[in-house]
């Protein structure tokens, strides 16, 4: 359909408006929501969008690298070097046994061994941006399938750069008459000078991290123009991208790498607030483009096959990854979300799809199915896992609810405890030691084994979602504590909760001052800040080896604290006045200078004159004049 | 009807029959106030400012509490060294509590007989509670005598009944009554006739 740009533009937007909350709101996921938007837009329904759905698949295919980008800046080079045993351990096995086992399979049906070789690389790389965004959704990023799903996407990353370089050396050993345009622009140079210029164009994003891009973007920071930082921000990623390109490695590792070297700066979390909603709307506009490129006039007449070819990736791929789980000694929940959620063909086989066929090592028709193919096993992920969870989970491995005795279920407890780590563990080991015994919800399947092997009584699940809460006990207890550090799940329960169990109290954990002010505009009554108690008390001992005496510093610091949860609720009245959007970043900025204006404002002092004889020496004074 | 503000101070309230009752017994009633101290500020962080607001709106202060070590609790004493501020309370330009009734209501666990010049402690209860006369004449109050509960190691329960009772009515009387200077020659608020 040939229509404006502005046309174009508010199909996408509206798909995405009317589809992301409609499955959200059935518990599908933003990933399902877009693909299904995609869908509906897409040629075969609606008609709205054709042809050049592959286009903005590959302008939006962006989205991944801004991921990435913003996944390494998240990841601090210590961190990155920690999991290297699990990067070549658990993602080098899957690459490899993965790509053996469908060439093999390929091999024996009969194709040809360079299509074999080509297909089955390509379908051994899962996506990142539906694995990643699946996983962030379900809170599951800090599990341990979380974290070997995320060693296997980076080993996947990696290995996008050998595949690439082998695709034309197979491709020369077919034919002779390759189109040399479509290749990266070194191509024609001798292989050494290739690989040199590999290890350069690395080497130069390590080294410009450090002496071009934090010099510039300390510059740009000075002109106080947060457009221009943005811009900054823009340019570092595009540049890294193209710089990539150049000599032919995958743009998504080389940001990626940018990220890790960024990620100590000072400019770490401008960076990810000012990229945050680019990345957002690139990778939805990149789903809606998955959904709208599968072919189902194809998938059509080759119904049976095209099913038949995605169940057996999806089973092959999904046996492969739990075998490698579970000789990890993953447990079998952690195991079941990994090697679900990894089971995918990744949009990387777009690429290489494409590629093999400009190289004529696979043919037009063969390379449509199999983006058929992959298309679909893209879409068929969030369902998968939203399987995995309400169907499969509750059976096998950790259940929901642990079976007990029939006497010690009876008691309801008072209260629910959502979320065990660190945080919500002293608060629920302060209450078992008063004799309080909460009810404990958690979404870290490992992490709820040993706390029933401890004997604590939990419930296992998307601590969200409301029937669990139901089970738990949401409508007899009387408080509801979240220790949940993620502000999205916190946001979510909150609103939850309110909806479908106005009975309970809520005591919310706030990361900082920002979800704080969230957590009053859904009118939570008690908020606690992480951080606020320790910081204090920390400034307390400073105080005091300063030589202020303990118990003034103590009071001083009773008031500060006050003061300060006294000044938000200020901040919040002062917020709501402005009704225009702020950016998150100008937004905290502004929050800090305003809370600083309100403490020069206010002299820090005791407001009393107990144990202190001046003022009454001096009224004394003043009365005998 | 005059306004009646209870400063009860209990470092465990939990395990009290006496204080606790008392309080109960009080609770509700129109133109009394009641504030927990203990509950209120756990940390000792009192509120000054608020504490001196409903100073002012009180006609009759009570310091409701039980007698340790032959004083009040700690948090009593620290609501005495923040709240009545020179200047505020007393001294030259301190009148904003001139006028108002003070008194304190007190359980102890010896008997009536242990506090005297003869008894186990050695003086009457009054003498005793000298700095709390003194603080009430400082702030140009006007200190009325103790209501006392005494033995409560071993009261029974229809005793203690009986003079919670008797508290609740005193706390009416004190409230509706247009004269009280009667009360100030009492040996204690207990005596008093309806």
């Amino acid at each position: 359909m040939e229509n404006g740009f502005l046309f174009q533009a508010i199909i996408y937007l509206l798909a995405a408006v009317v589809c992301v909350p409609l499955a959200k709101k059935i518990g599908m996921g933003s990933v399902l929501g877009y693909l299904l938007a995609g869908i509906i837009i897409g040629p075969y329904v609606f008609g709205f969008i054709g042809e050049e759905g592959e286009d903005i698949m590959h302008f939006a295919e962006f989205g991944v690298v801004m991921m990435l980008f913003l996944i390494g800046l998240e990841l601090e080079p210590s961190k990155l070097w920690k999991m290297r045993q699990m990067i070549t351990r658990v993602g080098l096995s899957q690459v490899l046994v993965t790509t053996l086992a469908f060439f093999g399979i390929l091999y024996f049906m009969g194709l040809g061994w360079r299509q074999a070789l080509a297909i089955s690389t390509s379908l051994a790389l899962s996506s990142t941006a539906i694995t990643l965004q699946s996983l962030k959704e379900k809170d599951q990023m800090n599990s341990s399938a979380g974290r070997n799903s995320f060693a296997v996407l980076l080993m996947q990353d990696i290995a996008v750069i050998p595949i690439l370089a082998v695709l034309p050396l197979i491709a020369l050993a077919a034919t002779s008459d390759v189109d040399l345009d479509h290749m990266s622009p070194i191509a024609q140079f001798p292989g050494w000078l290739q690989t040199l210029f590999v290890f350069g164009a690395v080497i130069l994003v390590i080294v410009s991290g450090r002496y071009f891009i934090i010099p510039m973007l300390k510059l740009v920071a000075k002109t106080r123009l947060r457009e221009l930082f943005v811009a900054g921000a823009l340019l570092i990623v595009l540049g890294i991208a193209f710089l990539m390109e150049m000599v032919g490695l995958s743009p998504a590792l080389g940001t990626f790498l940018g990220g890790v070297i960024l990620a100590n700066s000072q400019f770490k979390h401008e960076l990810e607030s000012d990229l945050e909603p680019f990345k957002g709307l690139l990778l939805g506009l990149f789903f809606i483009a998955v959904g709208a490129s599968i072919n189902f006039g194809l998938i059509g007449e080759n119904a049976l096959m095209v099913f038949a070819a995605t169940l057996s990736i999806l089973l092959i791929k999904s046996l492969i990854l739990f075998g490698i789980g579970k000789v990890n000694k993953i447990s079998t929940d952690q195991t079941l979300i990994f090697a679900l959620g990894l089971s995918q063909v990744g949009e990387f086989a777009f690429v290489t799809f494409s590629f093999a066929t400009e190289l004529n090592i696979i043919n037009a028709k063969t390379t449509e199915i199999l983006m058929a193919v992959t298309a679909i096993s893209m879409t068929f992920t969030p369902l998968l896992l939203l399987f995995n969870e309400r169907l499969l989970l509750p059976y096998i491995g950790t259940k929901e609810k642990e079976e007990k005795p029939h006497d010690e279920m009876d008691e309801s407890n008072k209260v629910i405890l959502a979320g065990f780590s660190n945080y919500g563990s002293t608060v629920g080991r302060f209450l078992r030691a008063n004799g309080i015994k909460p009810t404990i919800l958690d979404s870290d399947s490992d992490r709820v084994n040993l706390l029933r092997k401890m004997g604590f009584e939990v419930f296992y699940g998307d601590v969200t979602r409301a029937d669990l809460l139901e089970m738990a006990g949401a409508r007899e207890a009387t408080i509801l504590i979240s220790a949940i550090r993620n502000p999205e799940t916190n946001y979510r329960l909150v609103t939850m909760v309110k909806k479908h169990f106005p009975n309970l109290e809520l005591m919310v954990r706030a990361k900082d001052k920002r979800e704080a002010l969230e957590l009053l505009d859904l009118e939570v009554p008690h908020i606690y800040m992480q951080n606020l108690e320790s910081a204090v008390r920390m400034g307390k001992d400073v105080l005091i080896k300063m030589g202020f005496r303990a118990h003034t510093v103590h009071r001083l610091a009773q008031d500060f604290i006050k003061y300060d949860e006294d000044s938000l609720v200020e901040l919040a009245k002062v917020k709501n006045d402005k009704k225009a959007f702020i950016s998150t970043v100008r937004k905290s900025i502004e929050m800090q200078e305003n809370l600083l204006s309100f403490e020069l404002n206010k002299r820090f002092s005791l407001n009393d004159h107990a144990w202190d004889s001046d003022t009454i020496k001096e009224g004394e004074e003043k009365n005998k004049e | 009807m005059k306004n009646i503000l209870v400063l009860m101070a209990h470092p465990k309230l939990e395990h009290s029959t006496v204080i606790s009752g008392l309080t109960a017994s009080i609770n509700g009633l129109e133109n009394v106030q009641i504030t927990d101290l203990y509950e209120r500020y756990p940390d000792f962080n009192i509120d000054v400012q608020h504490e001196q607001e409903m100073l002012f709106g009180a006609d009759i202060v009570v310091w409701l509490h039980p007698l340790y070590w032959y004083t009040g609790p700690p948090l009593l004493q620290q609501w005495i060294d923040l709240v009545l501020e020179y200047n505020w309370a007393y001294g030259h330009k301190g009148t904003y509590l001139k006028g108002k009734y003070l008194f304190n209501a007190i359980s102890t666990g010896g008997s009536p007989e242990a506090y005297s010049a003869t008894g186990h402690h050695g003086y009457p209860l009054k003498e005793f509670l000298l700095p709390y006369k003194q603080t009430a004449k400082l702030c140009n109050m006007k200190y009325l005598p103790p209501f006392q509960i005494a033995g409560t190691h071993n009261i029974t329960r229809e005793q203690l009944n009986h003079e919670i009772n008797k508290f609740k009515a005193l706390i009416l009387h004190l409230r509706d009554s247009p004269n009280l200077s009667d009360l100030e020659n009492l040996p204690f608020l207990n005596d008093f006739k309806q």
